[in-house]
């Protein structure tokens, strides 16, 4: 019977990713308890991760900071001239940056930069059998793959957000005062007025959530290609399950970012 | 077979979605033997590996290795469990973006406290027992299939260990490099006297190598019989089996007959 074939498959879906859910948050857990278990790391493995997740990532975040505190700057001061309220620049740009626009845009630049390789790696050694080595050589894949990544996105996402920011300020700065000719001691006055520390730490907050969100959502994805629904085997395997890290870590990201600013707000 | 088993398993089941793949296993290996799992390609072979490894649960039965269901124990106790194992992968599955040496190895700087002076001498050693000198800083891709073969048996065999698993240790290779594997193989299990379970399609060349066969068809193990009982069993399966693969020997048998 059609009708009830349209509700198996409907239960069939939910139970995949009822499924799904619990295994990465399983996976999450074992990952964060493997972090404080001993051994402890060679300081090496840490410092390589930081230098693939956010040392490689440092250009693209200030091609990204520089274009999007230019057109803040831009906007902020065609929308504030209408009410003659230029001299509040400043705060709009820094604000805008430090509460939404820098952790947001860090994360998903991230997610496309590092995040899909870290999924991608992690798919392929699964799919070539090296997780299952790691295993078989009694060496735990979660601890000695993955717990690096982790520390060094939660390291790395503040401190590219920070970059973010300083350079969309500088960049609003630049529009907004050199260009446009909004007064320099307004625009500097206006932002140490307006932006306050609870600013900051929800910036803060929100980079060490997306952090762990991109590292996990990506490394789960690749840790558990061979469970994908579709089939998660070879080059096109691997490339799916990447699709679809990216795409749900882009969605989490902003989904996470309401959620977080409206506790903090 | 008199002395007690130190892995079994009993009625292993497991199904993927509809296909039913194993449909009750039993196998028992046995200390210092050389125990051969043989079948067509695509009986599920290698999954009876994965079961033993603890990489693949069971929907039913034990797998009982060192007296211990694997399924039923903490991760910990596993991770001991495993530490005496080695495993040879039909891939190799070695790490690709490491070098020959950091492969071989990383199980000694990861579960041994040996300094890097002492990981050194025992690489070298075992890159010399695979006749691999002068690969040390060579990366994976840059291996021919035999080499890779060599190196992850030297991965497999550098800390020693109780029990080795060979997943289609031939396969991709040709007759001489497979021969070579096996004089490998020989030498190996000669000079460190490991207990070796082997999976492989290669009949009969893997039988001159095996105390043990056992023949996996239809998801059962139809019987485990020392290679002479094995190639004269009466058993209708087996005798199929061995007429197939080794087919001329009995044809000739009965016509002589």
């Amino acid at each position: 019977m059609p009708i009830l074939r349209i509700f198996e498959r409907i239960g069939d879906i939910t139970l995949y990713y009822i499924n799904q859910a619990g295994r990465m948050s399983i996976f999450l857990f074992h990952v964060i308890v493997s972090i404080f278990k001993p051994p402890y790391y060679k300081i090496f493995d840490i410092t390589k991760q930081i230098y693939i997740i956010g040392t490689l990532s440092i250009f693209v975040i200030i091609f990204t900071g520089a274009f999007t505190g230019m057109v803040l700057g831009l906007q902020g001061y065609n929308t504030l001239r209408k009410f003659s309220s230029e001299g509040l620049l400043g705060s709009a740009v820094a604000l805008s940056l430090i509460r939404e626009l820098g952790p947001v845009l860090t994360a998903l630049m991230v997610t496309g930069r590092a995040g899909s390789a870290i999924c991608a790696e992690i798919g392929i050694m699964r799919n070539t059998e090296q997780i299952d080595a790691l295993e078989c050589m009694a060496i735990d894949p979660h601890k000695y793959i993955l717990a690096p990544k982790f520390i060094a996105s939660i390291i790395s996402m503040p401190l590219l957000v920070a970059i973010f920011d300083v350079i969309g300020i500088m960049s609003g700065y630049l529009i907004g005062v050199k260009l446009l000719g909004v007064n320099e001691g307004s625009f500097f006055s206006s932002m140490y007025k307006n932006v306050e520390f609870i600013d900051v730490y929800m910036g803060l907050i929100k980079s060490f959530c997306f952090g762990l969100l991109v590292v996990w959502i990506c490394s789960a994805k690749g840790y558990y290609v061979h469970m994908e629904r579709k089939g998660g085997f070879g080059a096109e395997g691997v490339s799916r399950v990447t699709t679809s890290a990216v795409v749900l870590s882009s969605v989490l990201i902003l989904v996470f970012d309401y959620f977080i600013t409206s506790i903090l707000i | 077979m008199n002395s007690e088993p130190i892995i079994q398993l009993i009625d292993v089941k497991k199904r993927f979605g509809s296909q039913n793949v194993l449909k009750g296993i039993n196998l028992s290996i046995y200390e210092g033997k050389t125990t051969v799992v043989v079948g067509a390609s695509g009986q599920g072979k290698s999954l009876i590996i994965k079961h033993i490894l603890g990489l693949v649960k069971p929907d039913s039965g034990k797998v009982i290795v060192y007296g211990k269901d694997i399924n039923k124990i903490r991760k910990k106790e596993l991770k001991e469990i495993r530490s005496n194992f080695g495993v040879l992968f039909q891939n190799a599955a070695l790490f690709d973006s490491m070098t020959v040496f950091d492969n071989v190895a990383l199980p000694l700087r990861e579960r041994t406290k040996a300094n890097e002076e002492e990981v050194k001498k025992i690489v070298d050693e075992k890159l010399d027992l695979m006749e691999l000198e002068g690969s040390d800083d060579k990366y994976p891709a840059q291996l021919s299939g035999g080499m890779r073969k060599r190196v992850g048996l030297a991965r497999a065999l550098v800390l020693n260990p109780k029990i080795v698993f060979f997943d289609e240790p031939t396969t991709g290779l040709d007759v001489a490099l497979s021969n070579e594997m096996y004089r490998v193989f020989y030498r190996t299990q000669t000079r460190l006297g490991y207990t070796a379970v082997i999976v492989s399609h290669d009949v009969p060349k893997i039988l001159k190598l095996a105390d043990y066969v056992a023949l996996m068809h239809n998801g059962v193990i139809q019987d485990c019989l020392p290679p002479e009982d094995f190639q004269t069993s009466d058993n209708p399966v087996i005798r199929e089996f061995v007429q197939k693969t080794m087919g001329y020997i009995y044809e000739s048998e009965e016509v002589e007959g």
